[in-house]
């Protein structure tokens, strides 16, 4: 027998049985796309075409269509792929992190979690592979490839040398992780499937049969692969925040960036998951798996990485003032209180305040209050990288040189474009593949399901 | 015994009953084939007396691999075969070579292992599956028993002590 609590509240509500799994999980792969669906792929396919237009003015003209100049060098660009990666935290930290520590709650979201983070990393490279220019000569840049030049290698001193391994790295163990998890899953929906669909998900199933044997070994792949996951997670954005850190530019040169980024990361990223878990958990009348308990755990982790965060910006402001150097400490006093004072105020109010209303037992299992939140926080984090970048750089070291830096059309388009294509994944998963991992919940359901329980 | 048959498969509904059948079924010297089960199923591989998956141990040695392959690339590149001053550093800058072969072990360590793990379950997108019952992917825990391996037990035998450990159905199933 597995040792269940009896003061913990059930994992899976509703008395569900095995089969109830399956038919829950599989119904919404096997059944038609309703209208309401194709409305929203529609939409979301309409933002990527209109997207995709700044895509190709970006490629065709150059970088020049930005509103980059010589003092802001970067900025929206690396404000959104900084947004996006933190964002592709959640998932692999909630598959593995929560693995290693035996949170069974993580079995019904983790699968959503994982393809968001699988997306949301995608939309993230977007930004430095456009920012090449020309992106086709990108693999020798970012490759060490051998070259007609010497070979000339790329340069492994260079932190964003180390991003180009950590960013592609992450998305392949994740892929990887996330597909080993579907395919048992895919293998369900095989045996109930007839005609072309069973052809289909047969060849995505890789003919798992459920042996003892394997099941053995996919146990022993997903741990390990947790385990590696799981440095790995904290690796990617702490590698992110090196392209800062190791700069020399006043509020860019800080140690505490590894941890403050990666906190803030699993906090955009949780808040992500929670944004889309909320509609989907209603629109496919999910609420018996990803129950308020969910919900309220993942605020949970909000307000810890978000009070992290919150810490982070004091702890910051006041080193630059402890260090004596004037360029440190104007570089925070222009952050707050300078012509981009209202970045910095909104990054304030999201992050930092936002998040301490899930104190509130009321707040926090509150549905509409959480999905508003979610978003509220990921709104601050988009703000909390644009004033890390854009408020260091536009105060150059002479005052002749100081800029101030305005988005052109080409900007907006393409991180509309990111968008478009976020969502246009999504949704694919989220038609034709089970959104949560039916064996896993499965696994844990004679332990903590009400029937069981009670 | 009928030609066709290969098989006899107790169908179980319960987790806990099917560890159990496995020990009666095991003790009343029958071999099991194969058990099935739509989830892991927490210690089936101690009632079934199969060895730790070899697997951690792929993963450590692709993970090696990965460490020295990383090391040696940048060793060469930075240092021997293009040296050249960045930043005032040496050219053999050993703590900016980390991050790089950090990731590296991680990939090779994650890909070495899940390729193993493929290619020891036969996992492949054209791979035909014996699949016992349908419903094993479903809600039902399916125990196989090879009648071939079986020759010294009748299978009347097999039948009833399935039946009798719990299997709410035992059928029979052939493959071609």
């Amino acid at each position: 027998m597995q040792v269940t609590s009896s003061v913990r509240d059930p994992l899976v509500t509703g008395g569900k049985t095995y089969h109830d799994v399956t038919n829950d999980v599989s119904r919404h792969v096997e059944a038609k796309p309703n209208i309401r669906w194709f409305l929203a792929f529609l939409t979301s396919v309409g933002v990527l075409a209109i997207g995709s237009i700044a895509v190709v003015a970006t490629v065709w003209e150059g970088i020049g269509m930005w509103g980059l100049n010589k003092t802001v060098g970067w900025a929206w660009d690396i404000t959104n792929f900084v947004w996006w990666v933190g964002i592709g935290h959640a998932g692999t930290l909630i598959s593995a992190v929560l693995l290693l520590f035996r949170q069974k709650w993580r079995t019904s979201i983790n699968r959503a979690a994982e393809a968001m983070t699988i997306f949301a990393v995608i939309c993230a490279a977007m930004f430095p592979v456009l920012h090449m220019g020309r992106p086709w000569l990108g693999a020798y840049w970012a490759l060490p490839l051998p070259n007609v030049f010497g070979s000339l290698w790329v340069n492994f001193n260079s932190p964003l040398l180390w991003d180009v391994f950590a960013i592609s790295t992450y998305f392949s163990v994740s892929l990887v992780f996330w597909y080993i998890g579907l395919i048992p899953d895919f293998a369900t929906i095989r045996d109930r499937a007839t005609g072309l669909r069973k052809v289909i998900y047969g060849a995505l199933s890789f003919g798992w049969d459920g042996a003892a044997k394997s099941w053995s070994r996919y146990e022993s792949v997903s741990l390990i692969l947790a385990g590696l996951a799981t440095p790995l997670v904290l690796s990617v954005h702490t590698i992110v925040s090196f392209d800062f850190a190791t700069s020399v530019i006043p509020g860019w040169h800080t140690t505490i960036f590894p941890p403050y980024f990666v906190a803030g990361a699993i906090f955009s990223g949780f808040a992500m998951v929670l944004t889309l878990m909320i509609v989907t958990r209603k629109v496919y009348k999910l609420e018996d798996y990803i129950t308020i308990g969910h919900i309220e755990l993942m605020n949970i982790v909000i307000i810890i990485t978000g009070s992290i965060v919150g810490i982070a910006y004091i702890t910051e402001f006041f080193i630059a003032w402890y260090s004596g150097v004037e360029a440190e400490q104007y570089a925070f006093i222009n952050r707050a209180t300078g012509p981009y004072w209202w970045a910095y105020a909104s990054m304030m109010t999201c992050n930092v305040v936002s998040p301490q209303l899930f104190w509130f037992k009321k707040i926090r299992t509150s549905v509409y209050a959480t999905f508003a939140l979610s978003i509220v926080v990921n709104i601050g984090m988009w703000f909390e990288r644009f004033v890390i970048i854009v408020t260091s750089l536009h105060r150059d070291y002479l005052p002749s040189s100081w800029a101030m830096f305005y988005p052109s059309i080409t900007d907006v388009g393409v991180y509309l474009f990111t968008f478009g294509l976020f969502f246009t994944l999504f949704f694919l998963f989220a038609k034709f593949f089970p959104v949560i991992n039916m064996a896993e919940v499965k696994a844990v359901l004679k332990s903590s399901s009400d029937k069981v329980n009670k | 015994m009928e030609r066709d048959t290969h098989f006899v498969t107790g169908v179980y509904e319960d987790e806990d009953v099917l560890l159990d059948a496995i020990t009666q079924v095991r003790s009343s010297g029958i071999k099991i084939h194969e058990v099935y089960s739509p989830y892991p199923v927490h210690g089936i591989d101690d009632y079934l007396g199969y060895k730790r998956s070899k697997l951690p141990i792929a993963a450590f040695l692709f993970g090696l691999l990965g460490t020295s392959l990383a090391l040696t690339m940048q060793f060469y590149m930075m240092r021997f075969d293009w040296p050249m001053i960045i930043g005032g550093k040496d050219y053999a800058a050993f703590p900016d070579f980390i991050p790089v072969t950090f990731e590296l072990t991680v990939l090779l360590a994650a890909f070495g292992m899940v390729g193993v793990f493929m290619v020891s379950t036969n996992l492949k997108p054209w791979a035909q599956p014996r699949i016992f019952d349908l419903r094993i992917t479903d809600d039902k825990h399916v125990m196989a028993i090879d009648i071939a391996n079986n020759s010294a037990v009748e299978l009347a035998k097999i039948e009833e002590i399935l039946k009798s450990s719990g299997a709410s159905e035992v059928n029979k199933k052939s493959f071609e």
